[in-house]
C-alpha cells in the first residue's frame, strides 16, 4: 500500500513516483480506513462484473459530485486524470462485511458512464437519480428518465453551476 | 399519439444491456417485466382510452395516488390492471422533492442537522446520527463516551417510535382500523419523551456534529423505565388484535414475497432484506455507536412475504426495549458532547466572563467550523434499512456535497416485483410492508 494517502495528506496527490497499487486493474486508495478504487470509465462495465464476481454483492448507493469549482487539489492516485463530473459508488460485501467505494471520473464533454442496471439491478433508481439532478447519462439503463424532477424540467439542479433559484426580489427605488 | 410513437417508448425493457444472460444480477429477477417503464405522455394517453400497443382492451393504467392515503404520504403509482390484478407498475415519485441536497450545501455543518432531520420524518435522530457521523469522520472527532450512549439511547427509541408509526398506518391500511389509534398512541409517549430532552416532538436538532445538543432531564431513568414496562403489555394486544388475527394473517401471509436473490439483486435493505432470511443489520454486522457492547437479537423472516415484514417491526420493537433496558443501566457519566470550542459551544456562562468564549461562540453561529478536505461514506441500520451519507468538503465551513442514500429511496424498487400478478387490494399490503417515508424518497 505503498500510495495509501493518510488523513493528514487527504488533501495532497499520492506521490508521482511510486507506482499506484492496483485492485480489479484499477488503482486503489485507502481513505480513513475506507477503500476506493478509481477505474477508467471505459472498462467500468467489465470491472463491475469482476468485482461482482469477486463477491461485492450489493450496490448500496450511487451519486456524483460536482467538482467544478471544488478548491483543493483532489486525493486521485497517480494515473487517474482529474475530471469535473464523478460518479461515486458504494459495494457492500455482506460476506466479508466489508465497503468498497469506487469513483469514476467522468468528463465534462461527454457526460456518459456505462449503467450498471445488468450488473447491479437495484442501481436503476440511483442512476436515474444521478441523472436528473446532474445530467450524466448511463449506457444501457433501461428506462433513464427523470425521477425527482418533472418530466419536462430543464437544467440539472445538483450541478455547481445552477443556482439555488431565489426568488428575486424587485425593490423600489427611494421616492423622491 | 400514433401507436408507433408509443411503442418505441414502450420498448425499452429490451435495451442492450451489454451483458451476457446471467453474468450479472439481472437474471436473479424472475419478475424484471413487472415494472412498467412507460413515461407520463404515453400513460397519459392509455389512460384517455388509447390502447396499450401489445396488448387489446383487457388490461388499463390507473394511477394510485399521490393523494391515496394509504400510499404513506405522496407515493404515486401506475398501474397496469387486468381486471382486479396488478400486471407491471411504476413508482411515480418526486411530489416532495425540495432539493435538499442541494440546500445542504448551503448550510454549514452546524446547521446540516436542521436540514437532513427533515428527510425521513418518522426517524428524525437516524438523519442526524448519520450526518453528524459522517462530519465527525471528516473531522477525526473521538466523541466522549456519554455523548454515543446518548445517541444510542435516542436512536433506538426513534426505532420503537417508527415502527410504532409504521404498525398503526399499515394496520388501518389493512383494515384493522383502530390499530391507528393504539400504535398512535403508543408512539406520543415516546415522543413524549423526545419533547422531554430535545423541546419537540420531531425534526429535533439534537445530535449534532460534536454530540448531542442538550444532556438528559434529571428523571430520565424513571420516565424511560415507566415507558419501557408501558410498552411491552401494548404489544401483547398487538398481538391478539393483529398477529394471531385469522384476517390479518389472510392479507398478509403469501402477499408480496420477495426472494433472496431479488431482494439483494434490488439493493434492498432492512426489514424487507431481513424479511427474506438475509441475517444483515449493520447494528450488529459492522458496529457504530455502542451497539457491540450491547445484546439483542437481529430478526429474520423465512418467506419474504408481508405478514413476515410485519413480524420483523413488531418484534424488532422488542429488541428495542431490550437495548433500551441495557442502556439505562450502562449509561456513563461525563460530557455529552466533545469540549472543543472550534466544533461545539461553549458553555452559556462561559460567554459571560470569557472573551474568547465569546468569539469562538460567535466564529460558530456565524462562519461555522471548517472541515477537513476529504469524501467519506457513513451508514447506520435506520428503521428501513440501510441510511447513509456521502460527503464530500473543500475545506470550508459548508459541505461541498452532500448525499444522503435512502433506505426507503432504493426499497421502493422492490415493489413492482412484489405487486406482480397480485391483486389490486394487495398492493396496499405491499406498500404498507415496505414501510415507505416520502420525505426520505423525494428529499
Amino acid at each position: 500500500m505503498s500510495d495509501t494517502v493518510d488523513e493528514a495528506a487527504a488533501d495532497e496527490q499520492a506521490p508521482d513516483d511510486e507506482a499506484p497499487d492496483l485492485v480489479y486493474g484499477a488503482p486503489r486508495t485507502e481513505v480513513r480506513g475506507q477503500q476506493v478504487i478509481h477505474p477508467r470509465r471505459d472498462e467500468w462495465r467489465r470491472t463491475a462484473l469482476e468485482l461482482l464476481n469477486d463477491g461485492w454483492n450489493m450496490c448500496m448507493d450511487v451519486t456524483a459530485v460536482d467538482y467544478g469549482t471544488y478548491g483543493p487539489g483532489r486525493d486521485l492516485p497517480t494515473g487517474v486524470d482529474p475530471e469535473r463530473f464523478e460518479v461515486v459508488v458504494s459495494l457492500l460485501s455482506y460476506e466479508r462485511r466489508e465497503r468498497l467505494r469506487v469513483r469514476i471520473q467522468v468528463p465534462e464533454d461527454d457526460p456518459t458512464v456505462d449503467s450498471l442496471y445488468a450488473v447491479y439491478p437495484g442501481t436503476d433508481f440511483l442512476e436515474r437519480e444521478v441523472f436528473d439532478l446532474f445530467g450524466i447519462t448511463f449506457s444501457g439503463h433501461p428506462d433513464l428518465s427523470r425521477i425527482l424532477m418533472p418530466e419536462t424540467w430543464e437544467g440539472h439542479p445538483l450541478r455547481k453551476d445552477y443556482s439555488t433559484g431565489a426568488i428575486p426580489v424587485q425593490f423600489k427605488a427611494p421616492s423622491q | 399519439m400514433t401507436v408507433t410513437d408509443q411503442e418505441s417508448t414502450m420498448d425499452n425493457t429490451t435495451v442492450d444491456t451489454g451483458l451476457a444472460e446471467g453474468k450479472g444480477q439481472l437474471h436473479l429477477l424472475p419478475r424484471r417485466d413487472a415494472v412498467l417503464r412507460m413515461s407520463e405522455v404515453a400513460a397519459a394517453a392509455a389512460i384517455d382510452g388509447e390502447l396499450l400497443p401489445e396488448e387489446n382492451d383487457q388490461t388499463m393504467i390507473v394511477n394510485m395516488g399521490p393523494v391515496h392515503p394509504s400510499t404513506h404520504g405522496v407515493l404515486r403509482l401506475m398501474l397496469e390492471l387486468d381486471g382486479e390484478t396488478v400486471r407491471r407498475s411504476k413508482p411515480i415519485i418526486g411530489y416532495l422533492h425540495t432539493g435538499m441536497e442541494k440546500t445542504g450545501e448551503s448550510l454549514t455543518y452546524l446547521q446540516g442537522p436542521t436540514n437532513v432531520t427533515r428527510m425521513d420524518y418518522a426517524s428524525p435522530l437516524f438523519n442526524e446520527l448519520v450526518f453528524s457521523m459522517a462530519v465527525e469522520e471528516l473531522l477525526g472527532l473521538e466523541l466522549p463516551p456519554r455523548a454515543v450512549w446518548i445517541r444510542t439511547l435516542m436512536c433506538e427509541l426513534n426505532r420503537i417510535s417508527s415502527h410504532l408509526l409504521s404498525m398503526a398506518t399499515g394496520g388501518m391500511d389493512i383494515g384493522a382500523v383502530s390499530m391507528m389509534i393504539y400504535g398512535w398512541r403508543e408512539r406520543e409517549q415516546v415522543l413524549r419523551f423526545f419533547q422531554k430532552v430535545t423541546g419537540l416532538r420531531m425534526n429535533h436538532n439534537y445530535i449534532r456534529p460534536g454530540g448531542v445538543a442538550a444532556d438528559l432531564p434529571d428523571d430520565w431513568e424513571a420516565d424511560l423505565t415507566a415507558l419501557m414496562d408501558m410498552l411491552p403489555p401494548r404489544l401483547e394486544e398487538y398481538d391478539v388484535l393483529m398477529t394471531g388475527q385469522p384476517i390479518w394473517r389472510d392479507r398478509l401471509q403469501g402477499v408480496g414475497v420477495i426472494s433472496q436473490q431479488e431482494a439483494i439483486a434490488l439493493s434492498a435493505t432492512g426489514p424487507v432484506l431481513r424479511s427474506t432470511g438475509v441475517s444483515w443489520d449493520l447494528r450488529r454486522d459492522m458496529p457504530y455507536l455502542v451497539y457491540d457492547e450491547l445484546e439483542f437479537d437481529v430478526l429474520v423472516g423465512s418467506y419474504g412475504d408481508a405478514f413476515d415484514r410485519y413480524a420483523i417491526r413488531l418484534n424488532e420493537i422488542r429488541e428495542s426495549i431490550r437495548i433500551v433496558r441495557q442502556i439505562i443501566e450502562k449509561m456513563p457519566l461525563g460530557d455529552y458532547r466533545i469540549q472543543d470550542a472550534k466544533v461545539t459551544p461553549p458553555p452559556r456562562a462561559r460567554i459571560d466572563e470569557s472573551m474568547e468564549a465569546l468569539i469562538h461562540h460567535f466564529k460558530l453561529f456565524t462562519e461555522g467550523f471548517k472541515v477537513p478536505e476529504g469524501e467519506v461514506y457513513v451508514a447506520v441500520e435506520s428503521p428501513r434499512g440501510e441510511l447513509g451519507c456521502y460527503l464530500v468538503s473543500d475545506g470550508g465551513p459548508k459541505p461541498y456535497r452532500m448525499h444522503i442514500r435512502g433506505p426507503s429511496f432504493v426499497n421502493l424498487q422492490v415493489m413492482p416485483h412484489m405487486m406482480a400478478d397480485g391483486f389490486l387490494a394487495d398492493a396496499v399490503a405491499v406498500i404498507a410492508s415496505v414501510d415507505p417515508v416520502l420525505g426520505e424518497v423525494d428529499r
